[in-house]
């Protein structure tokens, strides 16, 4: 079914080598991007975001629950994304496949590993009650890249998220929705994606550009143009080469990233 | 009586006509009602009502030419994907005759060949076989995918839009009744014929197409609009261009001639023109070559002054956003 | 009928304020999006496409698979991903009530397939599923004999109302959903959830009707401001 078809493989090489894409693009170029947040009432933090055709929802639920006992005092991120069989018509529905659980982990990599949410401020009672925010990530509309979609999506969800205030009377927690904080985050982050066609490194790519690619590359950058989060994927190898110039155009990308936000 | 007029929109479900009216395709007939199945437009021909379809998938019909990418190579056959809810086959008795061979020597997965549907059986299945000029694999170009009812639209009464294409992008173009055209010339102008070609499919209901296109093409490659005489036809026969029914007609004309084609097997000269092309390409590529280089230069000192929409093959913007405000 | 006011100021045959668009998602072939009060509802329709899953084909006709799922984040507390009880027997429901209207007999051994997302649900999602999924199958330019659209009636304070709200439907006595083919009026989808009378029923069975009609209208504009050349 997702065979590609040789000559497609060819001009997207050719256009490759000449630094020229299928839409006109530089190959360090994104496509538009667009952020809307609060699209859902009912999450305590939402955003819809764009990257061309592709489109992520992210809804944000904080629930009670008891923290790791390692961390009696800290909060509990838990990212799940569903990769809906509406995006893509080779998506089937059931249960998260590889894919999607590798979508979720690496997203959430970004996120934790930049400590940008203040964990010990959704702390409740230590060892006892602590915040855990589901962070629902939902694949809408699949046209390539859905890594750095879903980031900002993160990114700008839990930037809308407001908590409710939590205290303990007589050993209970009583939770009051009307007064609420903003989640505290000190931090952005971004992830700028590449791919290998030819002995290219393209950014943001699109469909036919995934699948003609030999491997894919994800950096994760904070704003300060810190690394926090990587993942290589493909079933070809990278050089050193290819990632230290991949890492050095995330590190400029970001910060034009994270402006959106 | 009759509810609805030549080149009307409508839904399905919408009653068109009473019955002294003639149902025909897009139609059905519900307690003597003439009703729409599809969104569509209206085409009234003696009293006979059809609607065709803004979006459908392609079903494969015997005689049909159209491309198809290979999918599989099993023992006997090729399985070919030709865009469609059913699949194709190639068998190799159609490439071979009685020589035995090994397929994939011949034609491996993920190549694609322009091809003819020989028969198509009860379940849909079709029979793919490769006797007629110009039909084949190709090599080189790239792939665009329209929805298959606008193949007519592309290529516009008696091929005076796809001409027009070829002619000013210097690109070979063939189209499959599937919906899937090859093109074929100097890369900037592959990219260039996309961008004119999915520009026709989003637009190939509307008024003035021809005329839009044209103007697109002219500023893109030339950096101008047409030439001063264009512009005086442009202005004389400007009612004339902007009749919506007169495209339309046009468009059905076209319809009616892809049809025609596709039934009187004899009678295929403009799929051969097509097809020939195909196989003449590899002697004029090298002729070509230097023309083309004259062109994208040229193209590309154009592009550098001008910041033109028209000039960028950025996504065409057909944009959906919906909006999931909050309230 | 009293024209008593509603907890939302709403009359008694008055729907939650509407909006619905046709063709929002690049890959699918169809596809629409609906708001009706605080329901959001995504819906993507593929097909009619080649199906890997034998057993459900049939030789003379297409068939339609649907799948009905609600997000995580969609309502108060969050849902667990995946399908349940519920969201399986309003998928097979919805199937059934758009089932009568479409004309898959020149795409046999092919499968439509229909997945309605609830981005946000706030009471009668079922029925605003089935209204938005009619939408995405005409915009995938699928067949049909009709565009089916749904609407409830319920009872709530010994009242028949038209389109409960969440509150209403939590609170109200019962909840009547329905679905119909407009142009004979013919029902594809009917449940009923709660203590009515056989006066009460047929009342809000003619409501809910009344309500379709409404909620027909505005999917045929939908549809038209999407296509319409101007």
């Amino acid at each position: 079914m997702d065979i590609v078809p040789e000559i497609t493989r060819e001009s997207i090489t050719n256009l490759i080598f000449n630094d020229k894409r299928e839409d006109g693009r530089a190959l360090d170029e994104y496509r538009d991007i667009s952020i809307e947040t609060d699209v859902i009432s009912k999450a305590e933090g939402s955003a819809r975001v764009k990257i061309g055709g592709t489109q992520v929802i992210v809804g944000v639920k904080p629930q009670l629950g008891s923290p790791f006992p390692d961390t009696p005092d800290l909060g509990v991120l838990m990212t799940n994304c569903e990769m809906l069989p509406m995006a893509d018509p080779t998506f089937e529905p059931g249960p998260p496949g590889d894919d999607s659980i590798e979508l979720a982990r690496v997203v959430d990599r970004g996120i934790r590993e930049s400590e940008l949410v203040e964990l010990d401020k959704l702390c409740v009672e230590e060892g006892k009650h602590v915040w855990m925010l589901f962070i629902d990530l939902h694949v809408i509309d699949n046209c390539g890249n859905l890594f750095d979609t879903a980031e900002l999506a993160v990114m700008a969800a839990l930037k809308s998220t407001k908590i409710p205030t939590a205290t303990v009377v007589d050993d209970e927690v009583v939770i009051d929705k009307e007064n609420t904080f903003d989640l505290p985050i000190n931090n952005e982050v971004a992830m700028c994606t590449f791919v290998k066609i030819g002995d290219k490194m393209v950014l943001d790519p699109t469909l036919s550009e995934e699948r003609v690619a030999s491997a894919r590359l994800n950096v994760g950058v904070t704003k300060e143009g810190r690394i926090c989060a990587m993942q290589k994927g493909g079933a070809h190898p990278l050089t050193k080469e290819d990632i230290f110039s991949a890492v050095n155009t995330a590190i400029s990308k970001t910060k034009e990233l994270v402006e959106y936000l | 009586m009759i509810y609805v007029e030549d080149k009307n929109l409508v839904i399905p479900g919408q009653i068109l006509a009473d019955d002294e009216y003639y149902p025909g395709r897009g139609t059905f007939k519900e307690d003597g009602k003439i009703c729409s199945s599809l969104i569509g437009l209206v085409s009234l021909r003696n009293k006979k009502i059809r609607v065709i379809p803004l979006k459908s998938k392609y079903v494969p019909k015997k005689g049909d030419v159209v491309i198809g990418k290979i999918n599989d190579v099993r023992f006997s056959m090729w399985d070919v994907d030709i865009n469609s809810p059913y699949s194709g086959i190639l068998p190799a008795f159609e490439v071979f005759g009685r020589d035995k061979k090994e397929l994939n020597k011949v034609y491996d997965v993920g190549d694609v060949l322009f091809l003819r549907v020989i028969d198509v059986d009860e379940v849909k299945k079709a029979k793919l076989g490769l006797k007629g000029r110009g039909l084949g694999k190709f090599k080189g170009g790239i792939i665009v995918e329209i929805s298959p009812t606008k193949v007519p639209r592309l290529i516009g009464k008696k091929g005076s839009m796809i001409n027009m294409i070829k002619n000013k992008t210097n690109c070979k173009i063939v189209v499959g009744q599937n919906g899937l055209v090859w093109v074929k010339g100097n890369e900037d102008m592959e990219q260039l014929t996309r961008e004119i070609i999915r520009t026709i499919e989003v637009e190939a209901h509307t008024s003035g197409l021809t005329n839009k296109i044209k103007n697109k093409l002219c500023l893109a490659i030339d950096g101008e609009l047409p030439a001063e005489e264009t512009e005086e036809e442009f202005v004389l026969e400007k009612p004339k261009l902007q009749n919506f029914k007169e495209e339309l007609e046009q468009e059905e004309k076209a319809e009616a001639e892809a049809k025609l084609k596709a039934e009187q097997e004899e009678n295929e000269a403009e799929d051969e023109t097509e097809g020939a092309e195909v196989e003449a390409e590899d002697e004029k590529e090298t002729e070509d070559k230097p023309n083309f280089y004259a062109v994208i230069e040229e193209l590309k000192k154009k592009n550098q002054n001008k910041k033109d929409k028209n000039l960028s093959y950025s996504d065409n913007s057909k944009n959906n956003s919906f909006i999931l405000n909050n309230r | 009928m009293s024209e008593m006011i509603r907890e939302d100021g709403r009359k008694y045959n008055e729907l939650r304020p509407i909006k619905i668009e046709a063709g929002v998602l690049e890959r699918a072939d169809g596809s629409a999006y609906l708001e009706v009060g605080g329901n959001k509802i995504l819906v993507a329709v593929y097909g009619p496409r080649e199906s890997y899953i034998r057993r459900l084909l049939e030789p003379n006709t297409g068939v339609i698979r649907c799948r009905y799922n609600m997000a995580p984040f969609s309502v108060d507390d969050r849902k667990r991903p995946g399908p349940d009880r519920r969201s399986s027997e309003i998928s097979k429901i919805t199937a059934d009530a758009l089932r009568p209207a479409l004309m898959l007999e020149n795409y046999p051994r092919s499968m439509v397939d229909i997945y309605i997302e609830v981005i946000e649900a706030e009471g009668g999602t079922r029925c605003a599923g089935i209204t938005a999924a009619s939408v995405a199958l005409v915009d995938a330019g699928v067949p049909m004999k009709d565009i089916v659209v749904g609407c409830a009636a319920g009872k709530v304070n010994d009242q028949v109302v038209l389109d409960l709200s969440e509150v209403e439907d939590k609170e109200g006595q019962a909840d009547v959903p329905i679905a119909i083919m407009p142009r004979t009026g013919e029902i594809t989808l009917l449940q009923s959830d709660g203590d009515l009378t056989e006066e009460e029923f047929q009342q809000a069975i003619d409501l809910a009707m009344e309500g379709c009609m409404k909620v027909s209208e505005l999917q045929k504009e939908a549809l038209m401001k999407k296509y319409s050349t101007e």
